[in-house]
């Protein structure tokens, strides 16, 4: 071995001496994750590289590997390069690579550690929310010459967004400022003054050269002015989140109900926060059925008690019911119940956020169906500026309603992270397209309840003598929709059925004439319409749309809406070249020109359905046998 | 003990360990599997990585026998301990064990020492994407760590192929907190990977604490050797080609990982317990992989195979 720095941290003598006393002293080892916050110049690479290196995790054959790329392609002359440890996804990141972040491991005697290490610049608010989400300390760097710069208020905001409570300023480069006193506690000063500004409530900041070693593992000898603890000192000694979760109510999600036969039914799940022991009374959310807890069954026995971050199986003394999303709770400190949220966003999707559209929410163990309203609020991460915006691209935060499709057990981010934290999913691509943090549940949810009438749907279709339905017509503008359905309509009539014919151009003249053509408007116009027409249900009618309707989500969403059998889709299939080809409006010749944007068919998509109750093809059939066929359809019901 | 946190109201509550909480973390992994897949499968290898895998499931789903079956994607060419300890393991912990071979690697006779890195890509590569496609699994649980190599580092927990068992590194989701966004489109299958964040030495402190049951070949004994392209190889079975004049060496030797006998090197070492084991590793000086010839291959040779199916 011809390191030219050999390393600090000494392998522990036990090893070679006594390996079961050392084995016994290291299974007894805590775990730390965090993440490192701050970009290259900063030495970020260098002080991940340095404590993988200094915690003896390199070995021979990629020190030698090292020692020969640190001479031909390092930046420290004949010195050991220790960046190019952790740069190896340089190469990656040209191919197009998607690399969020990327997870390093070392050990020394006291913990073992989880580095987070976020890449990238453009992607950075995305990578860093996902790195920081499992950490229980984050590192920010700073680099000594340059001070609190733009990036570090970035950084800080996050990690303050994700609830790290642990914060370490680490101002690195102190060799390059004469390891000055003064120099440190400008920046200091500096960053209190900000960390006080997004109520980052402490902050530990230690002077270090992550390339020289200083204040790494052992005390600098260039800066006996400080006596605070190394980075490595602290890192060894910080608490970890779990410990945070002990001292609160008890909560467990329920992941997987474990029925191996008639006589055991257990519930497994890994306890979020709080302490559990057999006879303790417990609470199910949202049902709110309670009960007391039987036994805490593991492979390895029963417990006397569980704690937060144990995944465990639990027992009831009575038959409760209890599945799979559920939320079992301290019976007497049960956590809230709601549908409707205040909550940050944090978009990660490169299709932009759209209002009013249905995505999945997973939160906890459970996935529910929520829509997002248009941000309050966007957040310029480099300002902390609000501004105002109708939606979020990707990497924007932003904070809006959610509204859910059932209530659910929850905490605030703050108080709970496994109750607050959530993701949103698409429900067509199945991308993660958000990251969530709930701020608290809107009380208006639970003020509205519905009222109860007594001349109901029911009712209204009886008198009518008719199944109530919704036609809705779907296609390229041309292909015959609103032609199809005025005959349709004209045939329903003349034989005393009661229908309703909604045109999606005479919708825009009022109901909707707020509303443009972008996507995120055309989401909102078939809500909107969607909604009307399942009212005109209620009231018995058979209502017909003729929307182009160009998204599977919102139809889908609309056929959510409706009671089961209630929704015929109609595909009017027609080509484009054949719609394009009749323009009756004249709009293709417009959009073609370039007068009319976001034209569906030209540059704006059509997502064609994939199982509609009914296709009609215009250019095999006439409008008239279409209307006759469709006719049946709805009376064959 | 390490206590960073007083006890809660009285009780004697305490940090969870860094085992512990790695355990908690997998068996979570594993339920969030089950939970959520239709057909799922553990795919088993038999060594020191799939034994900890194995317990962990057993752990996870207890008192229950894991809700899944084991399947080994066999070469025929491992060594001859492997087999004896895979039924045993399946049995004790009362699963359901799949063996596939690769018709085709089995008509066409493929093997190390003709056919090179043709032997991997047909009885692994193939042989995987043939057995999931076969049984129609939609979730397979693989043993894979991020400390084993550089481009590890980023993989996720769940990983998503397509129909065709590609991976699409361009296209992967963000893993937040421990929320695992499980949904897949038609076709496309999942990897998942409980110890992702285990490293070496986690492995084998927990094969040590828990008493975990692995293959003998991880333990130093004498061996017969031959010393091919700088690894020491055993002659594990009768088909070895041996040169002119070759003769097997007996020497105590004991092997870090486990592969095709023909491909996987063994150190010379005195190690005969789990302690012991664990002392050499932690003195020892080159990573784990160097015994695997399949890396040195072609510089990147994993990232490479990886997308091309191979786990």
């Amino acid at each position: 071995m011809t390191a030219a720095i050999d390393p600090i941290y000494v392998t522990d003598t036990l090893i070679a001496e006594d390996i079961d006393a050392y084995l016994l002293k290291h299974q007894h080892k805590t775990m730390l994750r965090f993440i490192t916050c701050g970009s290259v110049d900063d030495g970020k690479s260098t002080l991940i590289g340095r404590l993988l290196y200094d915690s003896k995790m390199i070995f021979e054959d990629q020190l030698a590997t090292l020692e020969r790329d640190s001479k031909a392609s390092g930046t420290q002359g004949q010195e050991i390069d220790f960046a190019l440890l952790v740069d190896g996804l340089a190469a990656e990141r040209e191919q197009g690579i998607t690399i969020d972040v990327a997870y390093r491991f070392f050990a020394t005697d006291k913990r073992k550690f989880i580095v987070a290490d976020t890449p990238g610049h453009e992607q950075y608010t995305r990578n860093m929310v996902t790195g920081a989400s499992t950490a229980d300390l984050a590192v920010i760097l700073i680099d000594a010459r340059q001070g609190v710069l733009t990036q570090t208020r970035r950084h800080s905001y996050l990690v303050k967004l994700l609830g790290i409570k642990n914060v370490v300023l680490a101002v690195n480069k102190m060799d390059l400022v004469g390891y000055s006193q003064e120099r440190l506690y400008e920046i200091v000063k500096d960053y209190s003054h900000f960390a006080k500004q997004i109520g980052m409530e402490a902050f530990l900041p230690i002077p270090i050269s992550g390339l020289k070693g200083e204040n790494m593992i052992t005390r600098s000898t260039q800066m006996p002015w400080y006596t605070g603890q190394t980075l490595m000192e602290h890192l060894e000694t910080a608490p970890v989140n779990d410990a945070r979760m002990l001292d609160v109510p008890f909560r467990m999600p329920v992941q997987w109900v474990n029925r191996p036969n008639l006589d055991f039914r257990g519930f497994a799940g890994q306890i979020g926060a709080g302490v559990v022991k057999p006879g303790d009374a417990i609470r199910v959310l949202p049902s709110g059925k309670t009960t007391t807890v039987k036994s805490i069954v593991t492979y390895d026995g029963e417990l006397g008690q569980a704690i937060a971050g144990q995944s465990v199986t639990i027992t009831f003394n009575d038959e409760v019911d209890c599945s799979r999303g559920d939320v079992i709770v301290k019976a007497d400190e049960p956590c809230e119940v709601a549908d409707q949220f205040e909550a940050t966003l944090v978009w990660m999707d490169e299709h932009e956020m759209l209002p009013g559209r249905p995505y999945l929410l997973k939160i906890g163990t459970q996935t529910v169906t929520a829509t997002v309203t248009e941000p309050k609020y966007e957040v310029n991460i480099n300002t902390l500026e609000h501004l105002a915006s109708r939606t979020l691209g990707l990497n924007a935060i932003g904070v809006c309603n959610l509204s859910i499709d059932r209530a659910i057990p929850f905490e605030a981010y703050a108080t709970n992270p496994d109750l607050g934290g959530f993701i949103l999913i698409d429900r067509m691509t199945n991308a993660t397209v958000a990251a969530g943090m709930i701020h608290f549940a809107l009380r208006r949810s639970q003020n509205i309840h519905w009222q109860a009438v007594d001349v109901d749907r029911d009712a209204h279709a009886a008198l009518k003598n008719q199944k109530p339905a919704v036609v809705w017509f779907t296609g390229l503008s041309g292909s015959g929709k609103s032609t199809i359905a005025n005959l349709v309509e004209k045939k329903l009539h003349a034989m005393g059925k009661h229908t309703f014919l909604l045109d999606g151009d005479n919708v825009r003249h009022g109901l909707n004439r707020d509303l443009g053509f972008t996507d995120a408007d055309r989401v909102e116009n078939i809500r909107r319409v969607g909604e009307v027409a399942k009212l005109m249900t209620d009231a018995g009618l058979i209502v017909l749309t003729a929307f182009i309707s160009p998204f599977r989500s919102e139809r889908r969403m609309v056929r959510d809406l409706m009671a089961g059998g209630e929704f015929i889709e109609v595909y009017v299939d027609t080509p484009l070249a054949v719609a394009e080809s009749r323009d009756v409006k004249g709009l293709y010749k417009k959009a073609r020109s370039g007068q009319l944007k976001n034209f569906t068919g030209i540059d704006s998509p059509y997502e064609a359905p994939e199982a509609a109750e009914i296709v009609v093809n215009t250019t095999d059939l006439t409008a008239e046998e279409a209307a006759s066929r469709i006719v049946d359809a709805i009376l064959a019901r | 003990m390490t206590t960073s946190t007083p006890a809660a109201k009285g009780l004697s509550a305490s940090t969870l360990t860094h085992l512990q909480r790695l355990e908690a973390e997998s068996i979570h992994i594993m339920r969030e599997v089950v939970a959520n897949a239709e057909n799922p499968v553990m795919l088993y290898s038999v060594g020191k990585d799939s034994a900890t895998m194995l317990h962990l499931a057993k752990k996870a789903f207890y008192p229950a026998p894991p809700p899944f079956p084991l399947l080994h994607v066999d070469t025929t060419w491992k060594f001859r301990a492997m087999y004896d300890l895979r039924e045993k393991a399946a049995k004790d912990a009362g699963m359901d064990l799949i063996v596939y071979h690769n018709p085709e690697a089995v008509e066409k006779g493929i093997n190390p020492f003709d056919h090179g890195s043709l032997h991997t890509d047909m009885w692994k590569t193939e042989g995987l994407k043939q057995a999931l496609t076969k049984y129609n699994f939609d979730v397979a649980f693989g043993g894979a760590r991020r400390d084993e190599e550089k481009s590890r580092a980023k993989e996720r927990v769940f990983s998503f192929r397509s129909a065709n068992h590609r991976w699409d590194p361009k296209n992967q989701r963000p893993e937040l907190w421990k929320l695992y966004n499980t949904r897949k489109s038609k076709g496309e299958s999942i990897r998942a990977f409980p110890i992702s964040n285990w490293t070496e030495l986690d492995i084998w402190q927990y094969i040590h604490l828990e008493g975990i049951e692995i293959v003998p070949l991880y333990f130093s004994e004498k061996r017969p050797v031959v010393e091919r392209n700088g690894l020491l190889i055993m002659v594990d079975d009768e088909r070895m080609p041996l040169a002119p004049g070759e003769v097997p060496e007996l020497k105590s030797v004991r092997f870090r990982t486990l592969g095709c006998y023909p491909l996987t090197g063994a150190v010379e070492s005195e190690a005969k317990t789990l302690p012991e084991v664990i002392q050499e590793m932690l003195l020892t000086t080159t990573s784990e992989r160097q015994g695997r010839a399949i890396d040195h291959d072609q510089s990147a040779s994993m990232e490479k195979k990886k997308q091309e199916g191979y786990f």
